[in-house]
């Protein structure tokens, strides 16, 4: 990466990484691509996520899905390790838990694929700050 | 809002990928940063920070801007930022989470932190026992240099800040500052007398400003939003919000984040989703083994620094383990207090002798063996260990005992004048039983029983003479019908 001089500089990095994070997931976008994330701290990792982001990396490769797959932290949710969240394009992101190789597949092929409803979602209850005037 | 949570220090926790500062970057990573370094005075920024109203999060709660004043005026050529990732309470795992899910928003409070004091150089003191923490820390780090947010000349202000790793063999007592900084030098990992603070006397003999994980994460956005953003979230005295590790007896066990002033009630039961089971709440505890517990006429309390302490118990870092009717509540006073005791550094009387002397008279009223005398003695030891012991550990590691005391006193009653115990866990207090219903007669028990406890005729209920048994629960192993019981 390059080396930031100015906070200038900066700023722009910053335009160009959200242009970047928002064309992956804009609505009027016909090239809008799903993006997968999968919880990686060590209480989710302990519960079987690093299987489970090699599954659904495998799903995403082998049946051509238009998605993007990526590592985070805690989602926070520890009692429903493995936690995945998806952002299909212009939707709001959603948690699923307890995530399975089968619910993987379901996830994939139903919500991703189709954007019909899974069960098993994970009401998200926090705002950001943001959110906060 | 309608969220009952808000997120804060977890703002990118689960959210961005911790191996891509371009992910934090987006989210205005490093922008308060550069605006402190090149249009902030540090005086004008630990101004800012102190009208924000934070407090440390690692326990004292002592506010953050004032002890950032005293490191800048400690006049010294070398001064040092550490940040406290040592973790040690039992159950607790905020920092470990924030550090593997967002690494990017502590170096970069470290290195405000570092531009206000006047320090060059940062070191994150983290214990071994984190290694994923400590491998996304260092590919932060690394990116953090590559792209010049860390190293010489941050943003062409003159100003450069470098971190570095040291790493804690685990020791509790290694996260009480003085301890740490002792721990950092190579030298006993234990605590010394204060004064003289970190602030005027710290690592190597200079001025160290000694941060917790969690307090550091939330300045980059009190920066972004300003001093009145902050200060409007909270209570009058307790500003911001506060990360626990909600464990114990809930259905949602998990990592939350909720403004200060919630009350314990709408953590357990809305956020936590009640106790498991449908089983009654008992008490929860706070504060970890310096803590206290909690009980249901405390629920509605609104959270912050003074009324948990007002309460018995304290903030601590965030562990909150939530405890059901089926707890022991001295048998959790016991466990708590033989921590301090596996943890005691051991430099001093009180906190090495009498916490040894505590967790005894606990035992032996674990064990039946107690009496009233023995209820005082807990209560006068305890007060004397808090008032005389050097450092934190021993001043708060009576407090698991004396809160039990206060609130479930009844408990220690029935343990030491009926040698029972009502939630049925203190094994020794217990009776085999065999059930009438379910005992067929087989006489497996008897030819089990070593002493020859049990008695009856084949086909016939059988009884266990409790004078004699020993309670080794052969019995109980042997009974194919599950007729023996312990009451
Ligand atoms: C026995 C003992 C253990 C402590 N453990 C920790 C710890 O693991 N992490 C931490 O941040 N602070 C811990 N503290 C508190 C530190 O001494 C210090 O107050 C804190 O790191 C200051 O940071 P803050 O002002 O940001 O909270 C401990 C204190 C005591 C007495
Ligand atoms: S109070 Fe306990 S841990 Fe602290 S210095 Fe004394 S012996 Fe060591
Ligand atoms: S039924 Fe009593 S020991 Fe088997």
């Amino acid at each position: 990466m390059k080396r930031i001089n100015t906070v200038k500089e900066l700023e722009k990095v910053i335009r160009n990484y959200r242009d970047d994070l928002v064309r992956n997931t804009s609505q009027d976008d016909q090239e809008g691509i799903a993006l997968i994330k999968v919880a990686m701290a060590t209480c989710s990792i302990a519960a079987g996520s690093e299987k489970i982001y090699q599954t659904m990396s495998d799903f995403v490769k082998k049946r051509g899905v238009h998605a993007e797959i990526s590592k985070t932290g805690c989602m926070g949710y520890c009692y429903a390790e493995p936690t995945v969240e998806v952002t299909l394009p212009g939707r709001e992101p959603v948690v699923f838990g307890n995530v399975d190789e089968n619910r993987a597949d379901e996830i994939i092929e139903s919500y991703i694929k189709m954007g019909d409803p899974v069960p098993g979602i994970i009401k998200r209850d926090y705002s950001t700050p943001d959110q906060v005037l | 809002m309608t969220n009952r949570q808000l997120r804060i220090a977890l703002r990118n926790c689960g959210s961005i990928n911790p191996e891509r500062i371009e992910e934090y970057i987006a989210g205005n990573g490093y922008l308060s940063l550069g605006k402190v370094v090149t249009g902030m005075e540090p005086k004008q920024a630990i101004q800012l920070l102190i009208d924000s109203g934070l407090r440390g999060r690692g326990g004292a709660g002592f506010p953050t801007g004032l002890k950032w004043l005293y490191a800048m005026n400690s006049e010294a050529d070398q001064k040092y930022v550490v940040c406290n990732a040592d973790e040690g309470d039992p159950g607790a795992f905020m920092d470990r989470s924030i550090l593997e899910g967002d690494p990017h928003s502590v170096l970069e409070a470290m290195a405000i932190a570092g531009y206000c004091i006047g320090a060059d150089k940062g070191y994150i003191y983290i214990r071994a026992e984190y290694p994923l923490a400590i491998r996304r820390l260092k590919i932060a780090i690394s990116q953090a240099k590559e792209s010049g947010l860390l190293g010489e000349n941050i943003f062409s202000s003159g100003f450069s800040f470098d971190i570095d790793l040291k790493y804690g063999a685990g020791a509790f007592v290694c996260g009480e500052e003085t301890a740490l900084i002792h721990s950092m030098e190579g030298e006993r990992g234990e605590p010394s007398l204060k004064p003289p603070f970190p602030a005027e006397s710290g690592y190597l003999g200079m001025p160290t400003n000694v941060n917790n994980v969690e307090t550091l994460a939330n300045i980059p956005v009190i920066f972004e939003k300003g001093a009145d953003w902050f200060s409007k979230i909270g209570t009058e005295k307790s500003k911001g919000t506060k990360v626990f590790a909600l464990a114990g007896k809930v259905n949602n066990v998990g990592l939350i984040e909720v403004q200060m002033g919630t009350t314990l009630r709408e953590v357990i039961f809305d956020i936590g989703g009640g106790i498991r089971e449908g089983k009654k709440f008992k008490a929860v505890q706070t504060g970890g083994p310096s803590g206290g517990c909690l009980t249901e006429k405390h629920l509605d309390t609104p959270i912050d620094y003074e009324n948990l302490v007002a309460n018995g118990s304290m903030m601590g870092s965030g562990g909150m383990i939530v405890m059901d009717e089926d707890d022991c509540m001295v048998s959790i006073a016991r466990f708590y207090l033989e921590f301090s005791v596996d943890e005691s550094c051991g430099k001093c009387a009180p906190c090495r002798i009498g916490n040894k002397r505590l967790h005894e008279l606990l035992d032996r009223i674990c064990q039946g063996n107690g009496t009233d005398a023995d209820l005082e003695r807990l209560r006068n030891l305890g007060e004397v260990i808090k008032d005389t012991s050097l450092c934190g550990l021993g001043q708060s590691s009576p407090n698991p005992v004396l809160s039990t005391l206060d609130n479930f006193f009844e408990e220690f009653e029935s343990h030491v004048r009926d040698k029972k115990c009502p939630a049925g866990v203190c094994r020794d207090l217990l009776e085999y039983f065999i059930l009438e219903d379910n005992c067929v007669g087989c006489t497996a028990c008897a030819r089990a029983c070593p002493v020859g406890a049990i008695t009856g005729e084949r086909k016939e209920l059988h009884v266990v003479n409790t004078a004699i048994c020993i309670k080794c629960g052969a019995c109980m192993e042997k009974c194919k019908f599950d007729a023996v019981v312990l009451i």
